[in-house]
């Protein structure tokens, strides 16, 4: 019998996480990756898994179906691999086939220090819950004791206990390892060139070394995956973002939880425009702490801006005083998959059949992979969604590039401005459904993509 | 007509030189080094080094240096940086992931730097935009891992000849020189001058090798002639301490209790591969080793420059430059070590000519003509002197699978082997992440050579990057700097502190 042979395009966590689900589904998967894996966007995040910066909506009900789900998936593994039973996965001393994905459910902070900032996050925090999501107001007595080195300028601290955090490439890996385990295959160093195309069906894609076959083809291809699909003829409007992290050198704990500032801050101190930067604050297993983040609109230049390393540090330490004299040792910046209207893209692409898309999750990729993955699969083989994938459907306009917000630059966007999306479709999910993508953004206000 | 303004980064003998013809150009300079005091790694030990041996030629180099410092320091259209240190450059010509050749006309870069403020405090940013920059930033010991150099007791050449020199500390009563190198001459000599008890220094390399690397094709030595004559006035003061010079041995481990108390050397082929049998362990208190150099990369990485790789069968990478000093990268010239490790002669020399053509110095004057072919010598001196002291390509011989290999993280051999090996880390930067080495304080400095070197030996899979990738040598963030530091707006470009523009008193008064 034939099996349906399933194509994942990157080797970022989003294509680990589709081939795990895929091939453990039974379907033959091979990754294809124009590099090797996990070393893009995946490394040079955070590796934040937040259901508190979403308000409700498709994307925190994405968020809480992957928090649910990360546990679960690292137990499956961890049993796989030990040949027994899962078991919850904890924290402590992790099983060697998870122990680099260095999985934390440490919880987050949120600290405003203006008043404005502490009546929205009050505000916003009353959504969460009604949505689902643990949001415990702390006092100046329990912040205190949960992180003795915060600004005594607070005016509002939420506790957010299902935050966690795993380090990036190192849990796009463990997902990997066990795709691979079970069946699929990986090809590193194959960039994807064009689409092979049969009555109207993408049949294979073209590579440098040959054609690579299969029944169906995931674009997970993170920030370069407009590109890649215009390559294949059906583009999608997913652009990079660039963001910049900051590392300490090593200290004593300082920083306890995934602590972040509840106060947007456009353009701090800085001509440049698109700049925004917001404090993201938290400490790794060795010892650093990680200090974001930016966001800005720059395409692929990868070189460091020193203005908006000053912008991060800046804003990290109206967070934390008490860090100011503390060495940056390293810096380095990456690429978010954006889409103007800040959703992910999840589902066939009704242009083209054979093609799918799995990306534009912006700073949230490492969170969202297995929710995603988890919703692709069920989406390819007819099974009940997890959740209502309409919401992250392709043919949207912000995603086909027919949107506002599409039309605002940008040399990658080459969209065909008649397709199948039009303004009363994307009014179809509804204001009540969706929130406004702007206030999404300026919640959104932390993320791993950078 | 405004006066062209060039940067120089890096006070060695090469910076300083490029300072002393840049001005001499008519050009306005500004001197940045992170030291208190011109001279880099190589003035810091003089005069005492070789000035209680006087070889004369030394003792006038040591005098012209001086005057020179003088010279520069005291140029009305000097500014002297010290104990400022260069953070950052951010390229101004329009590029991305993979850019285009930048326009000519494209300034140099933006140089972060910080310095410090007027009566202590944290350190100001300021943000110069030079006409040209010139890159002078050296080289730093190359030390290769074995069993137990991450022991108290083990120290690069370097570190020990600065102690003794610089700090007049000793690093030890029992020592033992190792590895690679002319350079361990002069280290054994400080420390027999400090008061230490020097057991032997063992050079990696045959005999004959080094001899046919040093004495062959004399004529071609030029300027250079004067070094090797110095390092066999040094040979000559290790046979009056009676302190044997050994070929063809190699440091194989050191053990302890806590702290160095025992090296073990081993004869080694001319791969560097240990004959088995021929280890010997003697009590010491210090290790002292230093397998060559390895070039202080980040800033010309950050600027854009193109690197080349360095003579076959050596695994260093350096920066490539033109018959100019010119890098690929517009504006941006590059001089010293960081082009070819030869040397402080060759280093002045191309520092000079660097110098003069940054600052618009005719390019056909007569001097200039001179100071090609002085550098030309230099260059030939630097293939001399790498294939007179390779690294032997065998040496992970001596590793065991517990040896650490990047002391910041303690990430052992066996870590870094099995990572190469796996199919899903073909990538640097994933390996890197996974296997920690590389992620500490020294940034990889030290190993990152290291490390790349044995995950191109062990890998399987993809092939590993090129030659002249800059991979281990990207660090945009060339020096730590505090948080608050960063946070700060930069001052003013010019330093408005008359204390900068000086010579601290021990360097002005005599």
């Amino acid at each position: 019998m034939h099996r349906t042979r399933a194509v994942v395009l990157g080797a970022g966590i989003i294509g680990a996480a589709c081939a795990r689900e895929l091939a453990v589904a039974g379907l033959d998967v091979l990754v294809l990756d124009r590099g090797g894996a996990a070393a893009a966007t995946t490394a040079h995040g955070e590796g934040n898994i937040l259901v508190s910066d979403k308000g409700p909506g498709p994307e925190l009900d994405l968020a809480l179906l992957s928090r649910r789900l990360w546990p679960e998936v690292l137990a499956d593994i961890a049993a796989r691999s030990a040949g027994r039973p899962p078991r919850p996965a904890s924290d402590q001393a992790a099983p060697p086939a998870t122990r680099a994905a260095e999985w934390e459910p440490k919880g987050g902070i949120v600290v405003a220090t203006t008043a404005e900032g502490a009546e929205g996050l009050t505000r916003f925090a009353a959504g969460q819950r009604a949505a689902g999501v643990r949001a415990e107001a702390m006092d100046p007595h329990e912040l205190r004791a949960a992180e003795p080195f915060v600004t005594d300028r607070h005016t509002a601290a939420l506790h957010y206990p299902d935050d966690a955090q795993v380090q990036p490439s190192g849990a796009a890996l463990v997902l990997l390892r066990d795709a691979l385990a079970h069946g699929a295959e990986l090809l590193t160093g194959h960039e994807v060139l064009g689409a092979v195309t049969r009555a109207g069906r993408l049949v294979a894609v073209r590579t440098a070394r040959g054609p690579v076959g299969g029944d169906v083809f995931v674009n997970a291809t993170g920030p370069w995956s407009g590109e890649v699909s215009a390559r294949l003829g059906a583009p999608v409007d997913i652009r990079p973002r660039r963001g910049e992290i900051l590392v300490t050198t090593p200290l004593p704990p300082t920083v306890f939880h995934k602590v972040y500032d509840a106060d947007y801050v456009g353009a701090v101190g800085s001509a440049d425009t698109g700049l925004q930067t917001s404090a993201v604050v938290e400490a790794t297993r060795g010892g650093s702490i990680l200090l974001g983040s930016s966001r800005r609109h720059a395409g692929f230049d990868d070189r460091l801006r020193p203005e908006v390393l000053s912008a991060v540090a800046a804003t990290a330490l109206r967070l934390f005083p008490a860090l100011a004299d503390v060495p940056v040792m390293r810096a380095y910046g990456g690429f978010r998959p954006y889409v103007p209207d800040h959703l992910p893209v999840i589902g066939a692409d009704p242009r083209l059949a054979g093609l799918w898309h799995a990306g534009g999750h912006e700073g949230a990729g490492i969170g969202l992979s297995v929710g995603t993955a988890r919703l692709l699969r069920e989406l390819l083989l007819g099974d009940r969604p997890s959740l209502d994938a309409d919401p992250f459907r392709v043919d949207r306009p912000a995603v086909l590039g027919t949107s506002d917000g599409a039309r605002d630059t940008h040399a990658g966007s080459t969209g065909p401005p008649d397709s199948t999306g039009t303004p009363a479709q994307a009014g179809a999910s509804g204001p009540a459904a969706v929130a406004d993508p702007d206030q999404a953004a300026a919640r959104n206000m932390t993320e791993e993509g950078a | 007509m405004r006066r062209r303004s060039v940067v120089v980064v890096g006070a060695g003998p090469a910076g300083l030189a490029a300072a002393d013809t840049a001005l001499a150009a008519g050009a306005d300079v500004t001197l940045v080094d992170s030291a208190e005091r011109p001279g880099g790694q190589y003035h810091r030990m003089l005069p005492d080094a070789y000035g209680a041996r006087a070889p004369e030629a030394v003792q006038h180099g040591y005098r012209s240096f001086e005057r020179r410092v003088r010279r520069v320091l005291d140029h009305p259209r000097c500014s002297w940086w010290a104990g400022a240190e260069v953070w950052a450059l951010e390229r101004r010509d329009p590029g991305g992931a993979a850019p285009a050749a930048p326009a000519p006309s494209c300034p140099p870069p933006k140089v972060h730097v910080l310095a410090p403020a007027p009566g202590g405090g944290p350190r100001r940013r300021h943000v110069l935009e030079p006409d040209a920059l010139v890159l002078a930033t050296g080289a730093h010991d190359r030390v290769l891992p074995f069993p137990g150099w991450d022991l108290p007791g083990v120290c690069t050449a370097g570190a020990a000849q600065a102690l003794a020199k610089g700090e007049r500390v000793v690093v030890g009563d029992r020592v033992v020189v190792a590895g690679t190198g002319p350079f361990l001459l002069p280290v054994a000599v400080s420390l027999l001058e400090a008061g230490s008890t020097v057991v032997e220094v063992v050079e990696a390399g045959a005999r004959a090798r080094v001899a046919r690397g040093w004495l062959g094709r004399p004529w071609e030595l030029g300027a250079q002639a004067g070094k090797a004559g110095e390092l066999l006035a040094l040979t000559g003061v290790l046979a009056r301490h009676r302190v044997p010079y050994r070929f063809g041995r190699a440091v194989v481990a050191a053990r302890g209790d806590g702290r160095v108390e025992e090296v073990v050397t081993a004869a080694v082929r001319a791969d560097w591969s240990v004959v088995p049998g021929t280890e010997r362990a003697a009590a010491v208190d210090v290790v002292c080793v230093g397998h060559g150099f390895t070039p202080r990369l980040e800033l010309p990485v950050a600027a854009g420059c193109a690197l080349r790789p360095g003579p076959r069968g050596t695994s260093e990478v350096y920066v490539d430059v033109d018959d100019d000093q010119a890098t690929s990268s517009p504006g941006v010239y590059a001089c010293g070590e960081i082009t070819g490790v030869a040397g402080a002669p060759a280093a002045r020399t191309e520092g000079a000519l660097a110098g003069w053509l940054a600052a618009g110095g005719a390019p056909r004057a007569g001097a200039v003509r001179a100071l090609r072919r002085r550098r030309d010598q230099g260059r030939a001196f630097a293939r001399r002197l790498a294939h007179a002291h390779p690294v032997g390509a065998a040496w992970p011989g001596w590793l065991r699978p517990d040896t650490v290999v990047c002391r910041c993280e303690e990430t052992d051999y066996a870590t870094v082997c099995a990572a190469a090996q796996d199919p899903t880390a073909t990538e640097a930067r994933a390996a890197k992440l996974a296997t920690r080495a590389g992620l500490g304080p020294c940034q990889g400095r030290v190993c990152g050579p290291t490390i790349a070197e044995l995950r191109h030996r062990h890998g399987t899979g993809q092939p590993p990057a090129g030659p002249t990738d800059p991979g281990s040598h990207h660090r945009p963030l060339a020096q730590p700097i505090r948080l608050g530091e960063l946070a700060r707006p930069p001052a003013p470009p010019a330093p408005d502190r008359p204390d900068l523009a000086h010579l601290p008193p021990e360097e002005s008064g005599s």
